[in-house]
């Protein structure tokens, strides 16, 4: 069964239509690159997906639980979407990093607000909170950021502060993480260390959309590629396919910027 | 020589009992002003066009007209206007107006600096929060509002200094703060009378606490310069 399915997802910002009956599915464990030209409506779409903008129409589909539909009123509601996005991370371009916590705190403040909601958070409080500083640590570990825990956002370089908002998103353990150009703000020298991250979670088989402008990066990546073209799925299939043999002359247009 | 040696001990004892009353203005004021004005940026932020466009015309009432007019209104119209004694009597009375159109006024300064403090913090502040399940409350108190402090303390300090001056405005509605303290040996008291000093001497109080203030706001300003 597909992690996520995406039916029909619409979306107007004043008349002017950014994403036009979008439909794709992802299945546990793949990497999905969306590619296109800036305006395309890529941002948009992982917009969507966590919930900072709401489509007009469609449907948002995880593990078969109807997280979003437009047509029903119930799913649209304010107070549950705050839950629904847990099944989404997201890694922003510019970071957003709190910049008045460490790189340890960034990692661990939701996850402490969110065990405030446990019904055992009184009597466990000290337990709870050495589990979820743990696994922080570890995170940032992974990260190559170990020596760097206790450095506080502007002490660090920009691809470090990006590898930290990624432990920050992979501590509440979304079902699928989205990033949204994870590397457009990062000098070229940076850039390798966060893709050899992303690199490293899919390795580990971690479900995820990237909205990025890497091309050699998302044809080893990914399994599946994405073309947006003015709103619209233009063109999708393997790396191969769709860098290798596009079809649309659109397509073909675009991937000609880059030489590889 | 002499005479002022005389005179000066009961002097400074007379203004140290006015400056107490500028202090508890001060003090009252910023208690009362500090989360007020926090209420009516909201109010004036709200999306609620009706609120917000009422918060709005309060805030230009208030920062449009002399504080000086405020603290006679607020003090007289029940009384004068509306045949009600509603401050009481008394200094307690005079201390009560002051301290309510004191408050008011600047929580309506106030607020203008708070909405500013918050609507300069990147929206990606709180995307991020809503991203990680956060609640609007808690990303308000855990991202935003220490971020906001950061940058509002040199425009509040500014406000503050204001602020220990502008006590002395209460003098209008004859609130025994220390500029009425001071004025009162011009006329007569205690022995003394005709002596324009004790006036003037009053800026040493100010510029004590007023320096005291500064030095103060500049550490809390230096403590918020770990993070940027």
């Amino acid at each position: 069964m597909a992690i996520l399915e995406v039916e029909h997802l619409s979306k107007t910002f004043e008349r002017t239509e950014v994403l036009k009956d979008i439909n794709f599915s992802l299945e546990k464990g793949q990497v999905v690159s969306l590619i296109g030209s800036s305006g395309s409506g890529k941002t948009t779409c992982l917009r969507c997906l966590n919930f900072l903008e709401r489509p007009d129409t469609g449907v948002i589909r995880v593990n078969g639980e109807t997280l979003f539909d437009a047509a029903d009123p119930v799913t649209t509601q304010e107070a549950a979407i705050r839950k629904k996005r847990l099944h989404f991370g997201l890694v922003f371009q510019s970071f957003n990093l709190f910049p008045q916590y460490t790189a340890l705190g960034n990692v661990m403040l939701a996850s402490e607000l969110l065990a405030r909601e446990r019904p055992d958070y009184k009597e466990n409080k000290r337990i709870i909170h050495e589990e979820i500083e743990h696994k922080a640590e570890v995170l940032l570990v992974q990260m190559g950021l170990g020596d760097r825990m206790k450095n506080y956002p502007h002490q660090l370089s920009g691809g470090q502060c990006q590898r930290v908002a990624i432990a920050r998103a992979l501590a509440l353990q979304p079902d699928i993480l989205c990033f949204d150009e994870p590397t457009s703000a990062l000098d070229p020298e940076l850039t390798g260390e966060v893709l050899r991250v992303i690199k490293e979670l899919a390795e580990q088989r971690t479900t995820m959309i990237i909205v990025t402008h890497e091309m050699a990066f998302a044809r080893d990546v990914s399994n599946h590629v994405i073309f947006m073209d003015d709103g619209r799925i233009l063109e999708e299939g393997t790396p191969e396919e769709v860098f290798g043999h596009p079809r649309e002359a659109r397509t073909q247009q675009f991937l000609g910027h880059y030489v590889q | 020589m002499e005479q002022f040696l005389e005179q000066f001990p009961i002097v400074v004892q007379s203004l140290n009992v006015g400056f107490l009353q500028t202090l508890k203005l001060f003090f009252v004021t910023l208690l009362g002003a500090v989360p007020l004005g926090l209420i009516i940026a909201f109010g004036s932020m709200s999306r609620f066009r009706p609120l917000s466009c009422f918060t709005k015309i309060v805030v230009w009432i208030i920062r449009g007209t002399p504080l000086m007019l405020q603290l006679l209104i607020i003090f007289y119209f029940p009384g004068l206007v509306l045949g009600k004694q509603i401050w009481g009597g008394g200094e307690a009375s005079r201390f009560l107006a002051s301290s309510v159109a004191f408050i008011f006024n600047y929580a309506c300064y106030f607020s203008e600096i708070y909405r500013g403090g918050i609507q300069s913090i990147p929206v990606g502040q709180e995307e991020a929060g809503l991203v990680l399940g956060m609640t609007r409350k808690q990303i308000f108190f855990k991202v935003t509002l220490l971020q906001m402090i950061k940058r509002i303390v040199p425009p509040i300090s500014n406000e503050i200094i204001t602020l220990v001056k502008d006590t002395s405005l209460a003098r209008i509605i004859a609130l025994q703060e220390i500029i009425w303290a001071g004025q009162a040996f011009m006329k007569g008291s205690q022995g003394i009378s005709g002596q324009i000093w004790p006036l003037f001497f009053t800026m040493v109080y100010y510029l004590i606490f007023s320096g005291l203030l500064t030095v103060l706001l500049g550490q809390l300003e230096k403590k918020l310069d770990y993070f940027r």
